[in-house]
């Protein structure tokens, strides 16, 4: 539960960071009234990138619970290592180009650069797609090894952590999908719904990563 | 994004106002319906839930006399009675029922900042329910793991409901989550970016504060039972080892590899005990607010109290395994869980402690709200006294499966909360509906099911501490135990009886109001928090009408010198006071 415990740990000590930003030397009995020019909106009110920060701490303490369940079972005597298919290198290296071309048609839609912004979003999905792909393969390479689901622990907790990634992933595809039409309808203010979206890319790679390397190390 | 710009947002929302009865009603994406439809909708499932306690304490109180009730009903009745309780009830009614009700309306906002969501909150909860529901139809029944749901004999032959009863139990646990992380996004993010103009966190009134907190411990604690669900489905339908041991089930092989059930416990119960203060945080903050109103002074310690609130949810997180002394843990380990529970005990003895002050010398009015929330402190006293005497593992190990236990957790999980529901139903009735409750029939409610619930479990620690077990279908002719354990039982069960039909009173108190109730002052209680001082009663879409309410003040200026009223509420100006008493009292 370690994984758990310290991913907790940081939620915490930012809560109570924060908190005591707010509530040291105030005196909440002291009535005052608003001060229109030195009064501050609560952070800078965009409601929806607190939403997807909230979001995302909640499905690192998915994972992290995962991880933890993971570690908790390798413990015990019985865990037979499992070798994990070379072709996730591939679809590593696609993911991370993937939040790359993310990141750039982010800072094209900022612009307000059109064209590139098509390009750049047609690029993500496929590349996005590609890993999806690839990750369906090596676990086609996996089962025609004999390695499935049901056949050990180490198995059993690779086919869980690369489908609910997987699952995450898909989730991301939706909100993609979306976007995209919109932007080739054209439409306006489209700017802060691929940035957020691209946050959420470049996270959903960060939790591949951990789980890449956890999976490689044991 | 400044203020004009979230004003602008929100005459935007005002073009929307629903028209139809449909989308008014039904569809509604107004926080105040959605509100209602939790509470009603959780109040429903918590009523079959009471009945099923009911059948359960017949064949406990009455063995041998009810030919419906078998081993396997009971071991059904006591899941779903504890699963709907804890999660479709409770869970459900304080952040779903009264954080939609109140987080807009206390923090001065016209509704949730996504209403959508909220809505689609509300009806994905509902499914969660029917799923649930659902499982009592299907052959073989709902299951009977137990609300902990323990592998391996959750999904063993023996066990009833193996076949559908707990695929849909754990499908709609999955459904449940994802309802509460909608909502959850909505609540967090409403209070931190959606309070209005002066409104500041350290202003909230601590119900908010309790909720928020809440949300924040379900958000990141509820992931723990999705990933129990999840694997547990896959060792049900694809037959996986993750919980599932190499075991062999009345000598047949059912093809489990070796899993380790302990690492269930471990994930259930990092959610489970988080789950205790998901339902005990907003209780505690509701019950600082009725306690502050009704005694018409300001909360003892209002800093002490939000920090405490905070602490408690920190702390909650590392005290898990105190659930699981008897599945034979390192003594280190169990030295270190015993140590933090006993900790927890100290933010939780501040709130007790600043309830009672805050009651010092006040000037206390004995309305139903306020006997209510008196007496959850005796319940919650009780509950939480007991709870340091489990917390111990030298103590725990004895008192474990015992009735003992069960008096514990319905004390300070059940009776208390649930008498918080009941205080701030009628605190926020007038407001939410418009008309006023009958004070006399609440207050028979009150005292009928305050003191009934004494007579269930109190006798209960009594025949804990005399070794009956837990979760049996009947005692047999157990030697250890006298015959008059059976006549206590007897006792329990008729007052459990009648308590469950006291609560014909409420319910006649809320269709009478509803039909014939005088028409409510808009702030009855002279109460300061802002959702008393909306321009309708009970409020409209929307909330403040034209122009959104400024904060100016903590919502506890009761009883302020040197005024004629004894409230202020927050949206006076600080310069209405009288020269020098601005400040409001000590404190």
């Amino acid at each position: 539960m370690e994984v758990g415990l310290i991913f907790l740990a940081v939620i915490l000590a930012s809560l109570i960071g924060w908190m005591l930003k707010q509530s040291i030397n105030t005196q909440p009995w002291v009535a005052e009234n608003v001060d229109e020019a030195s009064y501050q909106a609560p952070f800078n009110a965009r409601p929806k990138a607190v939403a997807l920060a909230t979001l995302l701490a909640v499905i690192t303490s998915f994972f992290a619970l995962l991880v933890s369940a993971y570690s908790l079972r390798m413990e015990l005597g019985d865990w037979v290592p499992l070798t994990e298919p070379q072709l996730l290198w591939t679809n590593t290296v696609v993911l991370i180009l993937a939040s790359i071309v993310f990141q750039w048609t982010r800072n094209a839609a900022r612009n307000g650069q059109s064209q590139r912004l098509r390009t750049g979003m047609l690029v993500t999905g496929v590349l996005t797609m590609a890993f999806l792909v690839g990750q369906y393969i090596a676990w086609q390479q996996l089962h025609s090894s004999g390695h499935f689901i049901t056949s050990n622990p180490a198995d059993a907790f690779f086919f869980l952590l690369t489908g609910l990634h997987a699952l995450h992933i898909l989730g991301g595809m939706y909100v993609w999908t979306r976007a995209t039409m919109r932007v080739f309808a054209g439409s306006e203010n489209i700017e802060e719904s691929i940035q957020l979206s691209a946050v959420y890319w470049h996270f959903l790679l960060v939790v591949w990563l951990v789980l890449f390397g956890l999976l490689l190390s044991t | 994004m400044s203020y004009v710009a979230i004003a602008d947002r929100d005459h935007e929302q005002e073009h929307h106002d629903p028209q139809t009865f449909i989308t008014k009603y039904v569809w509604s994406q107004d926080h105040k319906v959605i509100a209602i439809q939790y509470g009603c909708t959780a109040i429903f499932v918590g009523l079959i839930a009471l009945g099923l306690s009911a059948m359960m304490r017949l064949q406990l109180g009455f063995p041998d006399t009810f030919s419906f009730i078998n081993p396997e009903n009971y071991y059904q009745f006591i899941t779903m009675h504890g699963m709907i309780m804890v999660i479709y009830l409770l869970t459900a009614l304080f952040l779903g029922g009264f954080g939609n009700y109140l987080i807009p309306l206390m923090i001065g906002s016209r509704d949730m900042v996504f209403p959508y969501l909220n809505m689609l909150s509300y009806w994905v909860y509902l499914l969660s329910v029917l799923i649930l529901l659902a499982s009592f139809f299907v052959p073989g029944g709902s299951t009977g793991a137990g609300w902990t749901l323990y592998p391996p004999q959750a999904i063993m032959q023996g066990t009833p409901g193996i076949d559908m009863g707990i695929i849909l139990m754990l499908a709609s646990l999955g459904v449940f989550i994802v309802a509460f992380t909608m909502g959850g996004l909505n609540y967090v993010t409403t209070v931190l970016q959606a309070r209005c103009k002066g409104m500041t966190l350290m202003r909230m009134p601590l119900s908010i504060w309790g909720i928020f907190m809440a949300t924040i411990l379900g958000l990141l604690a509820f992931p723990a039972l999705l990933v129990s669900a999840i694997m547990m489905m896959l060792d049900k339908t694809l037959m996986t080892s993750f919980f599932m041991p190499a075991i062999s089930s009345m000598g047949a092989d059912p093809g489990y590899t070796g899993g380790s059930p302990i690492l269930f416990q471990h994930l259930f119960w990092f959610f489970g005990h988080p789950e205790v203060y998901i339902v005990a945080l907003p209780a505690f903050g509701i019950v600082s607010d009725l306690l502050s109103t009704h005694a018409r002074k300001n909360i003892f310690g209002y800093r002490m109290m939000v920090w405490a609130i905070i602490a408690i949810g920190g702390l909650s997180f590392i005290v898990w395994a105190h659930h699981m002394y008897v599945s034979g843990m390192n003594p280190y380990f169990g030295f270190f869980f015993a140590t933090t529970t006993l900790i927890i005990a100290v933010p939780t003895a501040i709130k007790v402690y600043n309830w009672v002050l805050t009651l010092w010398e006040g000037n206390i009015h004995l309305r139903t709200p306020m006997l209510f929330a008196i007496g959850f402190i005796f319940t919650f006293i009780h509950g939480g006294l007991t709870g340091l005497f489990l917390g111990n593992v030298t103590i725990d190990l004895p008192l474990s499966d015992t009735y003992f236990v069960v008096a514990h957790f319905h004390m300070v999980m059940g009776v208390s909360p649930i008498l918080v529901v009941f205080g701030a139903i009628y605190h926020w009735w007038p407001k939410i509906t418009g008309k006023m409750y009958n004070e006399t029939l609440g207050k028979w409610h009150f005292w009928m099911t305050f003191l009934g619930t004494y007579a269930i479990y109190l006798p209960m620690h009594y025949l804990g501490f005399a070794g009956v077990p837990r979760r049996y279908f009947a005692m047999g002719n157990t030697d250890f135990l006298p015959e008059s354990a059976q006549d206590l039982n007897a006792w329990i069960t008729v007052s459990a009886l009648f308590v469950a039909a006291t609560q014909i009173l409420f319910f006649i108190n809320v269709f009478i109001t509803l039909r014939n109730g005088k028409k409510a002052d808009p702030n009855p209680w002279h109460a300061n928090s802002l959702e008393w001082q909306t321009p309708d009663t009970p409020p409209r879409h929307g909330n403040w009408g034209h122009d959104l309410p400024e904060c100016h003040r903590w919502a506890y200026d009761y009883s302020v010198p040197g005024y004629d009223d004894d409230y202020i509420p927050q949206n006076v100006p600080a310069n209405v006071a009288p020269a020098g008493r601005d400040h409001g009292g000590e404190h």
